[in-house]
């Protein structure tokens, strides 16, 4: 990089509010050409608001964006693409029952023939090291190569900077280390990339330079690679984080929470079968449950809970007790409760009161219900206890749901169900989408139920989280579940391996695609 | 001037309950202007309508008597509306109700006792909730919209009812006249003092609106109603099953519908007869939403219907307005209620323009 580069980016004195909140506060800050820039945050420090922006999907309410030291007015994505801005989104907008060529003509703005468009793809796989085959279909490529697909079609456009928003979530180990050469490769010949990521030790390893939010103000600039991952991270909260404690030589109870041959049918098109899932866990241990997301996740929440029954009871045993045939009410009465992925709509009714929310699952347990009627005090009692234990910021019990940021509400919801003591706890992304700090309190509150006597099953897309916090794991794919694994012995390569699955595969996704077209 | 809708961080709770006044008022105005330009007088036809009925001390019993119904179905159909179900048959419901009620009538007609009005009450009831289970069982069994099915054995329903009068139940001694026989003192609701129209049926009304009130607000039944209609996946992860309470809504909104029937048929009819059916099952869909689906609010939006019901008849005679004219106003109200309802989530912003629309 050379001093006298224009930047390839600027941003001076950007701002943008919303109703209630100023997403972006006079925000500048410069991209080299060829870096790879990061942008770092919590969720809700204005990340996402900002590239959007700067890809054209929203406008600035003042400042100025500079491409190539000109200052740009770009209205819309057509006008970034063609100022050379390229995006990747973390969530893909794919048809997946088209092959990869299909899909990615159907994404561009200029119309040119297959057999150019194919000509073009090939000389950027082959630019990159990329491997993709344009003739496959999508509904039969992992979630890495999918990406790609996106990565490409941002290539085709020969942009001079690209962003990518938080492009790891959904890839294993293996693939997030594929994707970083095809990033380094791409910075190497001049491009230069907006890296947005919270994941603070793949920033270390990927990026030159950091631009770090915080309440959407630019609250610091470092070099990642002299950086420690903890005092980035206390950057962003702006506080010292608090490592979760956890006591080495923990002695286990009896087995409290066996799961025998699980099996269920997919609900509806897009549901995933689970396959004779098997696992067990003892009083005071967690159970942590890895895997790329879609592989079964959410059907085995629901399984768990009782949102799903199972046919054989004795599928879902607690305490000795087969459970697996009976709905939610019954399964929390003899003490297990869970809490799902999706926060708004399923954990919690958005327009309900804090306080309705604590009776949608905590009325049996905590006594709220005599012969049908509601005692709203018991409730109200019950909510302020969960807002004060857990630090939930809001102005009441009576505030709605929807009005707390998410992670807020997933500290409120966790801290509604552990605090019922539940003898098991079944919980997905318990982090997802939380502050650092946050989630330092959740884990640490799972711990400490963990301590108590309670069995917990932790299903999580964070590998970092569950080596943290879990006793054993195992790894989810496609339905099947895997043999569990030590937490202290088994290698991220070994759990990366068995996340990939069928999928990473190259034989059998073959096998499948010439099954598709041979239709 | 540019005016711009920007949202509001929470809901107003302020336009919450304003928003139906709000409505009112510019359906009156609005009544005003098009009654005028159709050559009425237009001020005269609000005055007919929405005032006289107030100040006229003497129309407060039509009032009470029109109101009762409205309110019954609309509180039925307030609790399936929080559930998401949409009943829009209670028409039919109210319709077969009666009819039900009838039959009971007829059967015991030349007996007396106390115990032939409660069975009239039971019987209308039923009915009502049967025929709402034809909804219920296509919905749960069959993933059949229930705002078509219902609304289509309205019509249904109204045939039965011409059947009926035409055919088997027709009075023997009535001159061949389409309509059943008259009640017997056993089977008509008394009224509470000699010299009034006020039948049991209107206190009735109010108290189970009530005791609804107190279900929907305080009870277990309540907030499952209210879950399964917020969100549905919540509602499973928090041990509710929808279709029971699809069932229970429909069977409840039916039953009231019923219910409301039969007070009709043993109280200001006093019999069967085909020009039963008046639109109170559809007037009452009106009534739920002018109430904010709560009850109290119900009872409310139907003394307010039923305030143009009794308006719309006063001003067919003293300034000609047609009979459809009540018809229009009913509308009206619930088209500027729906339009005005915006206000509860967005404020309006006058002049400023935006940043986004200078450029």
């Amino acid at each position: 990089m050379t001093n006298e580069a224009a930047n390839r980016l600027e941003l001076r004195g950007v701002t943008k509010a919303f109703p209630g909140v100023i997403a972006n506060d006079t925000v500048s800050f410069a991209v080299k050409p060829g870096e790879i820039h990061a942008l770092l945050g919590e969720n809700g420090a204005g990340k996402s608001t900002l590239v959007k922006m700067i890809y054209g999907i929203m406008q600035p309410d003042s400042g100025e964006i500079l491409l190539n030291d000109q200052v740009q007015y770009i209205p819309n994505p057509k006008a970034a693409r063609a100022m050379g801005v390229g995006m990747v989104f973390q969530h893909f907008s794919l048809f997946e029952a088209m092959t990869v060529l299909e899909n990615i003509a159907l994404g561009l703005d200029e119309n040119i023939s297959h057999a150019e468009l194919e000509r073009r793809i090939a000389e950027v796989l082959h630019e990159y090291g990329l491997s993709l085959d344009p003739h496959r279909v999508v509904s039969t490529l992992s979630v890495g190569e999918r990406q790609r697909i996106e990565i490409v079609r941002a290539l085709l456009l020969n942009p001079t900077l690209l962003i990518m928003d938080e492009p790891t979530s959904v890839l294993t180990p293996q693939e997030v280390s594929q994707l970083f050469e095809t990033l380094r490769a791409l910075a190497k010949s001049g491009c230069s990339i907006l890296y947005i990521s919270h994941k603070l030790h793949e920033i270390q390893e990927l990026c030159e330079a950091a631009t770090i939010l915080r309440g959407g103000k630019v609250v610091g600039e470092c070099d990642p690679k002299k950086e420690s991952s903890r005092s980035m991270a206390e950057m962003m909260i702006g506080a010292s984080l608090k490592s979760v404690e956890k006591d080495g030589g923990r002695q286990f109870g009896d087995e409290k929470f066996v799961v025998t041959s699980l099996t269920l049918p997919g609900e509806g098109d897009f549901g995933v079968p689970l396959n004779d899932i098997s696992f067990s866990v003892r009083a005071g241990e967690i159970f942590g449950i890895a895997g790329v997301a879609g592989n079964g996740q959410n059907e085995l929440l629901l399984a768990l809970s009782g949102e799903v029954q199972s046919e054989t009871g004795s599928a879902v045993i607690l305490d000795s007790e087969p459970i697996g045939a009976q709905g939610t009410t019954p399964r929390r009465f003899v003490g297990l409760c869970a809490v799902p992925e999706e926060r708004n709509g399923h954990g919690a009714v958005p327009d309900f009161t804090l306080c309705d929310n604590a009776i949608l699952t905590a009325r049996n347990r905590k006594n709220m219900v005599t012969y049908g009627v509601i005692n709203s005090s018991i409730a109200m009692a019950y909510t302020e206890d969960v807002i004060e234990k857990f630090a939930v910021k809001t102005t009441g019990p009576t505030s709605t749901a929807g009005s707390l940021s998410g992670g807020n509400l997933q500290k409120y919801i966790m801290g509604r169900e552990i605090m019922q003591t539940p003898e098991v706890l079944v919980v997905s992304q318990p982090t997802w989408g939380v502050d650092a700090g946050a989630a330092a309190a959740i884990h640490q509150a799972l711990v400490d139920l963990a301590e108590g006597g309670s069995a917990i099953v932790v299903i999580s897309q964070d590998l970092d989280e569950l080596l943290a916090i879990c006793d054993h794991m195992a790894v989810i794919n496609e339905g099947r579940l895997s043999k569990t694994l030590n937490v202290g012995e088994v290698s991220i390569d070994e759990i990366g391996l068995l996340m990939g699955g069928v999928h990473g595969d190259p034989f059998a996704t073959a096998e499948m695609t010439e099954a598709v077209h041979a239709h | 001037m540019l005016i711009e809708l920007t949202k509001r961080k929470e809901p107003s709770r302020q336009m919450l309950y304003l928003t139906p006044v709000i409505a009112v008022v510019l359906t009156m105005i609005t009544g005003g202007i098009i009654f005028t330009a159709l050559g009425y007088n237009g001020a005269g036809a609000v005055w007919e309508i929405f005032i006289k009925p107030v100040i006229d001390t003497e129309k407060w019993q039509d009032l009470g008597v029109k109101a009762a119904p409205l309110i019954l179905i609309g509180v039925g159909l307030s609790i399936g509306f929080r559930a998401n179900v949409w009943n829009i048959g209670a028409e039919g419901q109210y319709v077969v109700g009666g009819l039900a009620g009838t039959g009971v009538a007829l059967l015991t007609w030349e007996m007396e006792g106390w115990w032939i009005l409660p069975l009239m009450c039971i019987g209308g009831a039923a009915g009502g909730a049967a025929y709402a289970a034809i909804p219920a069982f296509l919905r749960t069994k069959l993933k059949v919209n229930e705002i078509l099915s219902s609304l289509m054995l309205t019509y249904v329903s109204v045939q039965l009812l011409y059947y009926l009068m035409r055919g088997p139940w027709k009075d023997p001694e009535g001159f061949n006249f389409p309509q059943t026989r008259l009640f017997n003192d056993s089977q008509i609701l008394p009224t509470l003092t000699e010299d009034t129209i006020i039948h049991l049926g209107v206190p009735l009304a109010f108290l189970i609106a009530l005791a609804a009130w107190f279900v929907m607000s305080k009870t277990v039944f309540g907030f499952q109603v209210r879950v399964v209609g917020a969100a549905p996946h919540a509602a499973r992860y928090g041990g509710f099953d929808e279709n029971r309470t699809i069932w229970l809504a429909l069977l409840l909104g039916g039953g009231l519908a019923g219910l409301a029937g039969t007070f009709e048929a043993a109280g200001p009819f006093g019999q069967m007869v085909p020009q039963f059916p008046t639109g109170y099952g559809f007037t009452a869909i009106i009534v739920a939403f002018l109430g904010r689906l709560h009850p109290l609010g119900i009872i409310g939006g139907g003394i307010i219907l039923a305030i143009s019901y009794v308006g719309g008849e006063g001003a067919q005679t003293t300034i000609g307005l047609p009979n459809a004219a009540t018809g229009i106003f009913q509308a009206m109200m619930l088209f500027f209620l729906l339009a005005t309802d915006i206000l509860i989530n967005y404020r309006l912003k006058f002049g400023a323009a935006s940043a986004e629309a200078a450029q």
